[in-house]
């Protein structure tokens, strides 16, 4: 018997130190990650694909960089971001990809029996069925279930819509049911890049309302990167360098400073803050 | 006699003098040209788009489309023919896998991405050129893509291990200046990818014994690293040329 117990108190004694070894293991492995974690970019900065933008694992890696062994890559041209310890680049060039709930302006490049292809500036065509049309001003119950959809939307014309799902193998579906979605009559077309549009619309618009004022242009910024401009000719011309301008230089710090000493010197008007109800009522008929 | 002094006076590690800038082509979606000595390489890279016809689709991922195209009075004094004969079709598959394993395009399912190479000008290795215009494009385009693929030939010259060899050295025994010890040239285009150290395109022509062969595999594969660092800089010098 005290053969047995010494036995069991030998083990015991064994287990506590395999344990203590352990914790030591632990420790000293917590310390070599402390020691490491090097950011190798500063914020704000353009990198490029198998750019180095950090070493050791203080850092995480997220939308468009990777990690490889202790260090993260990154995966796209693009913008670095930091947020805390999340390391993630906003693209700069791209086509568009698809997102629900996205707002965008489309073109009709096919009619079918109850249902319209359109292009929407991607590498998918999106669907819109007759079923999912809103009101197209007719009045009441104005949307034909059959019949000719040429009646609605002919070939060729740009719509202002939603997307409402998109599938696992990016098929898209498209609804025109809602606050402001029309189709887009008259006026002019500009194609930009898809990762400017949310500088050339700006904090709750601003920018896009700025171009307005000065220009009294009507204006649609679709997330697809199509621009839909209706203007007299003279301000159109102004409209679409401002646009054009934005798109250029985005990147660079002090963008709307520019733009509005730029709406100022083409136009010849001063432009003046107080432009609040005037940019509510936009975003009501947007 | 050993070949001591090449040609053109580089030394045995050096290449041509490299020109590299991206968007050039402004209807395309990225582009680049990469000029290396006297062989000049313009891409243009459109999409991701639609891919007809259908069955070459994958609904897994979007595929890539490389076509090499070198341009009528590209060569060294004969019209070429327009258009893609033999040698372009294999060039455009080999530098279509080269460009394959860095390109991640999961997220467009069933799209293509067309890549088109053209060459101005050739003076040997122009499917290295080709390949390093293409995807300074890609980076260009905002494809995502682990890293660049930079590419570069060595080969021996009469004995001697060079890098980049250019027309007159390729076909040596003809342009010596000096009596030639072996009539032997060989030219080894070496596509890798520099962060991992993968290499994606290996062809060789000639004859060459196997010591020679790994140390030129090795000098072409040093050579690379650098060459993706002037891609990358060439990318990123669009967007930072204006910032002052």
């Amino acid at each position: 018997m005290k053969e047995k117990i010494n036995e069991m108190k030998k083990e015991e004694v064994q287990i506590k130190e395999m344990k203590k070894e352990e914790v030591q293991i632990k420790e000293n492995k917590k310390e070599e990650f402390k020691s490491e974690g090097k950011l190798l970019v500063q914020n704000k900065t353009v990198v490029v694909p198998g750019q180095v933008l950090a070493e050791g694992f203080d850092f995480l890696p997220s939308y468009g960089t990777y990690r490889k062994g202790d260090k993260i890559l990154a995966n796209k041209l693009g913008l670095i971001n930091l947020e805390g310890k999340v390391i993630k680049t906003i693209p700069m060039a791209g086509r568009y990809l698809p997102k629900k709930y996205d707002v965008i302006i489309a073109k009709v490049i096919d009619v079918g029996m109850n249902a319209w292809r359109l292009n929407i500036n991607s590498a998918y065509n999106a669907m819109l069925i007759s079923k999912e049309v809103g009101n197209t001003g007719g009045g009441y119950n104005s949307y034909p279930q059959k019949g000719n959809l040429s009646k609605i939307y002919k070939l060729g014309e740009y719509i202002f819509c939603k997307i409402t799902n998109v599938s696992g193998q990016n098929l898209v579906d498209l609804s025109t049911n809602g606050p402001g979605l029309r189709k887009l009559y008259n006026g002019r077309i500009l194609y930009v890049n898809t990762h400017k549009v949310p500088r050339i619309i700006g904090k709750k618009g601003s920018m896009v309302n700025m171009i307005k004022n000065a220009t009294g242009a009507k204006l649609v910024v679709g997330q697809n990167g199509v621009v839909w401009i209706q203007c007299e000719p003279k301000m159109e011309a102004i409209a679409v360098k401002a646009i054009r301008k934005i798109e250029a230089e985005s990147h660079i710090p002090g963008l709307t400073g520019r733009v509005k000493e730029f709406l100022e010197k083409e136009t010849g008007n001063k432009i003046t803050e107080e432009t609040n109800e005037h940019s509510e009522e936009h975003k009501q008929s947007n | 006699m050993t070949y001591k002094n090449r040609l053109d006076g580089r030394k045995n590690n050096e290449t041509r003098q490299i020109i590299a800038k991206a968007g050039v082509i402004k209807k395309a979606d990225g582009s680049a040209y990469f000029k290396i000595g006297k062989t000049w390489a313009y891409a243009a890279v459109y999409g991701p788009r639609e891919l007809h016809p259908r069955f070459m689709q994958n609904p897994n991922k979007g595929i890539i489309r490389y076509s090499y195209i070198m341009m009528p009075f590209s060569g060294m004094g004969e019209r070429i023919r327009p258009g893609p004969n033999r040698r372009a079709k294999e060039i455009s598959m080999v530098s279509q896998k080269a460009l394959n394993s860095v390109v991640n395009l999961e997220d467009y399912p069933n799209t293509v991405v067309d890549v088109v190479v053209e060459l101005a000008q050739a003076d040997a290795g122009s499917r290295c050129a080709g390949i390093c215009a293409a995807s300074i494009a890609l980076a260009d385009a905002g494809i995502p893509m682990k890293d660049m693929v930079a590419a570069v030939a060595a080969g021996i010259v009469d004995n001697t291990v060079c890098l980049d060899l250019d027309y007159e050295e390729e076909h040596y025994p003809e342009f010596a200046k000096e009596k030639v010890d072996s009539e032997h040239v060989a030219d080894i285009p070496v596509a890798c990818i520099p962060s991992t150290g993968e290499i994606t395109l290996l062809q060789m022509d000639g004859i060459i014994d196997s010591t020679q062969l790994i140390d030129a595999v090795k000098l072409a594969k040093e050579k690379c690293a650098e060459i993706a660092e002037i891609q990358r800089q060439a990318v990123r010098a669009r967007y930072e040329g204006d910032k002052k």
